[in-house]
C-alpha cells in the first residue's frame, strides 16, 4: 500500500499550529451580538416570576429571552441517530431549573460588558425544591426531577420519570443463580467511577446569522453537524431546509460536543432579532453546564471453577445521568456490551440496572462511553478473582478471553439502545497484545512488586479492553468525489474532524484506491449544505464507517475514469486500466493522462463532470482490542502514586496513518490516566460543582504521565477499509483498572472508587 | 483609552477599555493564534512573549503593556520550524493549545535549555488534552536538540 500506512502530517496541521483563524470564534461574524446565559443558582427550583424590565433598559442590550419567549418542544440535546435512544426531556428554556447552571434566560447585547450587567439586573423569584444529589437515593426520591407531562422517550428504554429513572436495562444469558452454585470460587465487589470532565480546550462555541436567502446559518464547534441541524429544526419548529450548519476546525471534543449546547441560544437570538449572534462558553460554564462522564456504580459477581475457568459474570449497575437523560441508556449498555464479550466462554452472564436522574451537571457522551466505567469494575474484579484462585492474572485472562474467529452472544443481544448484530470477531490479536505488553514491561521480572526503599514500592498491573467501530446498522456515513481539470479530486464528506485527523486519513483511503498522492485529494467536510450526510464523529466510527464510504466512492470514481478513458481512447473498457496517472491500453500503447482526460471532459469532448458517491452502514462493528500495562511507584508514607511506565499494545487492524493512530492512543491513555489518578469531582452540599476550573480540577500535565509506550500489533480487519478498525476510544479504557491492579500488586490495597487519590491509598494502607 | 505597543515588530496604537485583558485585545485586533483556554491562567494556551518573556495574556491588563513589546506565533520566525516537527509527529491534533506551546518552546530554544527534565518543568503550564504530550515531546526533543 502506498498512501494507506503513510505517516503524513495532517492536512490542516500548519494552519492549526501557526494560529490561522479557523475555529468558530475566529469565524463568527464580527458584528455578532454577544450572547450569555443567566444560569440557575439552585439545584432544583421552579421559576415563579422573572422580571427583565431593569435589565432591558441597559444600553446596548438587544434582547432578553425567557421560557415565555421560546418554543417549548421536548427534545434531547444528545447528537444521536434519529429516533434517539435518549428521552426527550430538554427544553430550550423551561420554567423548571434542574441543576446549578441550568439555563434561565438568554441575554444578547452589543458587548460583553452590557450583557454581564444585564445578567445581574434580571430578577428571578424561585420556588426552591429539595434537590436529588445522591444518585443512590434518586430512585423513588420525593422530588421528581421531570414532573412535566411533555417529557417522553422516543421508544421503550425503561423510562419512568415518576421514579427519576431515565432508562433501565436487563439481560441474562443462561442462569446466573444456578451457575453460581456450581462455582468453586465466587467474588462479589462494588466499584464506583466519577463524573470526569472532558476539558476540550476550545470551549463550546456557536455563532449564527441569517443569510441573504433568509436561512439560518449556524457555525458551531460540534462533533455532529447533521444532528445539530435536525435538533435545531425540531426545537424551533422550522424546516430542516432553512438551516445550514457549518463545522469549522474544532478544538477537541471527546464526546463533549456530541450534542447541541450553545446552538439553540444563538439561534433564538438570531431568529428573534435577525442579527448575527455568538456565544463562547467560559471554562466555568463548560465544567458546570455542558456534559460530564456518567458516574456509575457496579456490583460485580464473578464465579469460576478451581482450574481457572470463568463461569459466571453478573454486573448490576447504577448510572447517574444528571438533570437530563442524554446518552443515558446507551452509555449504560456500552458498559456491558464493550466489556462482557472479552470473556465470551462463560456459562451465564447477566447485565442489569438503571440510569437515574439527579440534580447535577448532565452527563453525556465521553470517549469510552461506558466502556471505561465497566472496564474499571470488571478488570479490577478479574484480578481479585485470579488472586483468590491463586492464579497469575494474565494466565487467568489468557485462559478465558476472546480469540480471533470466535463470537459472543452479547453482540446480538446488546446494541446501543436496542438490539445489536450477530458478529464473528474476524480480527482479534488480543493474545499477541498481551504477550507483547508482558515483554515490553518486563512482567515476569517485575510482577507483582519490587521494594525500592523503606517507603516506596513498585508494582505492575494490567487490563484488557475492547471498543467498537461505529454503531452497526445505525451509523451511516457518505462521501462524494469530484474530478477537477488538473486531475485532482474534491472529497466531500459529512464526517467530522475534531482534531483527530480524519480529513487526512479519509483522503489517504481515497488516494490509495485511485493510486494518486494524498496531496491530490482536497477535503471539505462537515457542512450540511455542501457535504453528504454523516452521523458525525462518535462511537469510534469515522475510520470504519466513513472510511468505507470513501473507499466505495473512490472505487466508483476509478470505474468512471476507466469508462471515460476507454471512450476517449476508442477502446473497449475491458482493455483499459488506470494507474493513477494514465488511462492506458492493457495490451497496447494507447494512453491518455488523467489530467488531459479531466480537461477535455470539462471543456471540449463528451463533456461532463465526473462525480461519484457512496454511503456506508456497518453491518458489524469490529472491536479494536488492547492490553494496557501499568508500572506504579507507591509511597506508603504519603499514599502518593507515581506512574512510572504505561505500555499499550493495540490491535486496531491496519493503521491508515500510523502517526495519527499512535497519537490517538497516547491521548486516550493520558485521559484514562487522569480519570484513574487525578480528576476528582466535588460538589457543595447544595449541589454546586466545586471543581469547576482548572485550578481545582486537575488534568494530567506533561510531568504526570511517566513513560508511555504505544505499540500496534499486526492485524487485518477484512470488513474495514484496507483492513482498518477504529482507534479513537480504545486507548482510554484500560488505565483505571490497570493502575488500580498495579497499586494493589505494589502495596496490597484495593481502591474501588475513582479517582485513586493519595488520601484513599493512605487511608486504605492505614486500615490494612 | 489608547496604548502604544510593538506587536510582532510593528508599532501599533490600540484603542482599549481600561479593564480589558490583553488576550481579548489581541484577539480583537486579529491575532487569532492567541486563544482562550481556561480564564484562570492555568492552561498556557494564551501564552505570548512580553518583552521577550513568556506570559499568559489572559492574566495581564492591556493597559499595562503600554510602551512594551509583544510577540505572538504570527511574529515568531522559528515557529514554523517547530510547527513542522509537531506536524510530522501528528502532535498538533486539534491545534488549539499549539500556539502557546510553540511560543514557550521557542523561548526555551533561546535559553538553550536541552535537558528533557528541565524542559518538562518549564512547559508544565502548557496543558494539552488531545495528544497525551508524548508526540509533543518527540518534536520538542528534535527542535531543542535534547541531550539523551
Amino acid at each position: 500500500m502506498k498512501e494507506v500506512t503513510r505517516k503524513i502530517p495532517k492536512k490542516d496541521a500548519l494552519g492549526l499550529l501557526l494560529g490561522k483563524p479557523v475555529y468558530t470564534d475566529d469565524l463568527a461574524p464580527k458584528n455578532s451580538l454577544i450572547v450569555k446565559l443567566l444560569r440557575s443558582p439552585h439545584a432544583f427550583a421552579k421559576i415563579k416570576n422573572i422580571d427583565i424590565s431593569e435589565a432591558s433598559k441597559i444600553e446596548g442590550v438587544e434582547c432578553i429571552l425567557t421560557y415565555k419567549d421560546v418554543p417549548r418542544n421536548p427534545i434531547t440535546r444528545a447528537g444521536q441517530g434519529y429516533p434517539e435512544p435518549s428521552p426527550h426531556d430538554w427544553y430550550i428554556l423551561d420554567e423548571y431549573v434542574r441543576y446549578v447552571g441550568d439555563e434561565v434566560a438568554i441575554v444578547a447585547g452589543k458587548d460583553e460588558k452590557c450583557v454581564n450587567e444585564a445578567l445581574k439586573k434580571i430578577k428571578v423569584e424561585y420556588e426552591i425544591f429539595e434537590p436529588v444529589l445522591d444518585f443512590e437515593k434518586a430512585e423513588g426520591h420525593p422530588s421528581i426531577i421531570h414532573p412535566e407531562k411533555e417529557t417522553h422517550p422516543m421508544f421503550e428504554i425503561g423510562f419512568d420519570a415518576q421514579k427519576n429513572i431515565a432508562a433501565s436495562y436487563e439481560m441474562e444469558i443462561g442462569s446466573v443463580e444456578e451457575e453460581l452454585k456450581k462455582c468453586d470460587v465466587v467474588i462479589s465487589e462494588r466499584f464506583y467511577t466519577q463524573a470526569q470532565a472532558h476539558v476540550a480546550f476550545e470551549p463550546h462555541t456557536a455563532a449564527s446569522y441569517i443569510d441573504m436567502h433568509g436561512r439560518l446559518i449556524i457555525i458551531s464547534s460540534t462533533q455532529v453537524p447533521f444532528h445539530v441541524r435536525r435538533i435545531i429544526a425540531e426545537a424551533f419548529d422550522i424546516p430542516i431546509k432553512n438551516i445550514r450548519v457549518i463545522k469549522p476546525r474544532i478544538g477537541g471534543g471527546f464526546g463533549g460536543k456530541q450534542a447541541v449546547h450553545g446552538e439553540p441560544f444563538v439561534a433564538a437570538v438570531t431568529l428573534k432579532t435577525g442579527k448575527p449572534a455568538k456565544i463562547v462558553y467560559t471554562r466555568q460554564e463548560v465544567f458546570e453546564a455542558t456534559y460530564s462522564r456518567h458516574p456509575m456504580r457496579y456490583d460485580i459477581t464473578l464465579g469460576a471453577s478451581k482450574d481457572g475457568k470463568l463461569k459466571v459474570i453478573d454486573m448490576k449497575g447504577l448510572s447517574d445521568t444528571g438533570a437530563y437523560g442524554e446518552h443515558a441508556l446507551t452509555t449504560f449498555m456500552v458498559a456491558g456490551s464493550k466489556t462482557l464479550p472479552l470473556y465470551n466462554k462463560v456459562d451465564a452472564v447477566r447485565f442489569s440496572g438503571k440510569v437515574v436522574y439527579t440534580n447535577k451537571v448532565p452527563a453525556g457522551a465521553y470517549r469510552g462511553y461506558g466502556a471505561i466505567q465497566g472496564n474499571f469494575a470488571l478488570e479490577s474484579a478479574i484480578d481479585m478473582l485470579a488472586e483468590k484462585l491463586g492464579m497469575d492474572p494474565i494466565e487467568f485472562r489468557k485462559k478465558n478471553m476472546i480469540r480471533e474467529g470466535e463470537t459472543s452472544p452479547i453482540f446480538k443481544i446488546m446494541g446501543e439502545g436496542r438490539e445489536g448484530v450477530d458478529m464473528i470477531v474476524r480480527s482479534c490479536k488480543l493474545n499477541e497484545c498481551v504477550e507483547e505488553g508482558m515483554k515490553l514491561i518486563n512482567w515476569k521480572e517485575k510482577f507483582p512488586r519490587k521494594k525500592i526503599s523503606e517507603t516506596k514500592y513498585r508494582g505492575v498491573g494490567m487490563a484488557i479492553a475492547m471498543q467498537g467501530s461505529g454503531i452497526a446498522n445505525i451509523d451511516m456515513g457518505a462521501a462524494v468525489l469530484k474530478l477537477n481539470d488538473d486531475g485532482s479530486f474534491n472529497l466531500l464528506i459529512g464526517a467530522t474532524d475534531l482534531g483527530t485527523g480524519s480529513d487526512t486519513i479519509l483522503a489517504q483511503i481515497a488516494a490509495e484506491v485511485l493510486n494518486v498522492p494524498t496531496e491530490d485529494i482536497i477535503v471539505y467536510s462537515s457542512d450540511t449544505d455542501l457535504t453528504p450526510f454523516d452521523v458525525g464523529a462518535y462511537a469510534s466510527s469515522t475510520t470504519y464507517v466513513s472510511g468505507n464510504a470513501v473507499k466505495r466512492a473512490a472505487e466508483k470514481m476509478r470505474k468512471l475514469i476507466i469508462k471515460e478513458g476507454a471512450l476517449k481512447l476508442g477502446l473497449d473498457e475491458s482493455n483499459v486500466d488506470f494507474d493513477g496517472k494514465y488511462i492506458y491500453e492493457k495490451n497496447g500503447s494507447k494512453k491518455v493522462s488523467l489530467k488531459e482526460l479531466a480537461t477535455v471532459l470539462l471543456y471540449t469532448e463528451n463533456q461532463k463532470q465526473l462525480i461519484a458517491d457512496a454511503s456506508y452502514v456497518g453491518e458489524e462493528s469490529p472491536p479494536p482490542f488492547m492490553a494496557g500495562f501499568a508500572e506504579v511507584e507507591v509511597d506508603i508514607e504519603t499514599g502518593k502514586v507515581k506512574l512510572i511506565n504505561y505500555i499499550a499494545v493495540v490491535d486496531c487492524g491496519v493503521t491508515i496513518n500510523p502517526n495519527l493512530a499512535r497519537i490517538q492512543v497516547e491521548g486516550g491513555l493520558v485521559q484514562g490516566i487522569g480519570m484513574a489518578l487525578f480528576e476528582d469531582v466535588k460538589y457543595s452540599p447544595n449541589g454546586k460543582l466545586l471543581t469547576n476550573n482548572l485550578m481545582h480540577y486537575k488534568i494530567p500535565s506533561r510531568a504526570d504521565i511517566g513513560n508511555i509506550i504505544v505499540k500496534f500489533v499486526e492485524s487485518y480487519e477484512p470488513t474495514g477499509p484496507f483492513g482498518a478498525k477504529s482507534v479513537a476510544e480504545i486507548g482510554i479504557d484500560t488505565p483505571p483498572a490497570a493502575i488500580a491492579n498495579a497499586i494493589y500488586n505494589a502495596v496490597g490495597v484495593r481502591i474501588k472508587t475513582l479517582p485513586i487519590t493519595p488520601e484513599k491509598v493512605l487511608m486504605s494502607l492505614n486500615n490494612k | 483609552m489608547k496604548i502604544n505597543v510593538t506587536i510582532n515588530n510593528e508599532k501599533k496604537e490600540l484603542e482599549i477599555a481600561p479593564d480589558e485583558v490583553l488576550l481579548d485585545v489581541l484577539r480583537r485586533y486579529g491575532y487569532h493564534s492567541v486563544r482562550r483556554g481556561c480564564d484562570t491562567g492555568m492552561c498556557g494556551i494564551c501564552t505570548i512573549l512580553l518583552d521577550g518573556r513568556p506570559v499568559p495574556s489572559c492574566s495581564i491588563f492591556a493597559a499595562r503593556v503600554d510602551g512594551h513589546e509583544i510577540t505572538t506565533v504570527e511574529g515568531l520566525p522559528e515557529a514554523k520550524d517547530f510547527a513542522k516537527l509537531l506536524a510530522e509527529e501528528g502532535a498538533d491534533q486539534c491545534g488549539f493549545c499549539s500556539p502557546g506551546l510553540i511560543v514557550n518552546t521557542v523561548y526555551l530554544k533561546k535559553l538553550k535549555i536541552k535537558k528533557m527534565e528541565e524542559i518538562q518543568i518549564k512547559l508544565i503550564g502548557n496543558l494539552c488534552r488531545c495528544t497525551g504530550y508524548v508526540g509533543q515531546h518527540r518534536a520538542i526533543e528534535k527542535f531543542l536538540g535534547v541531550e539523551k
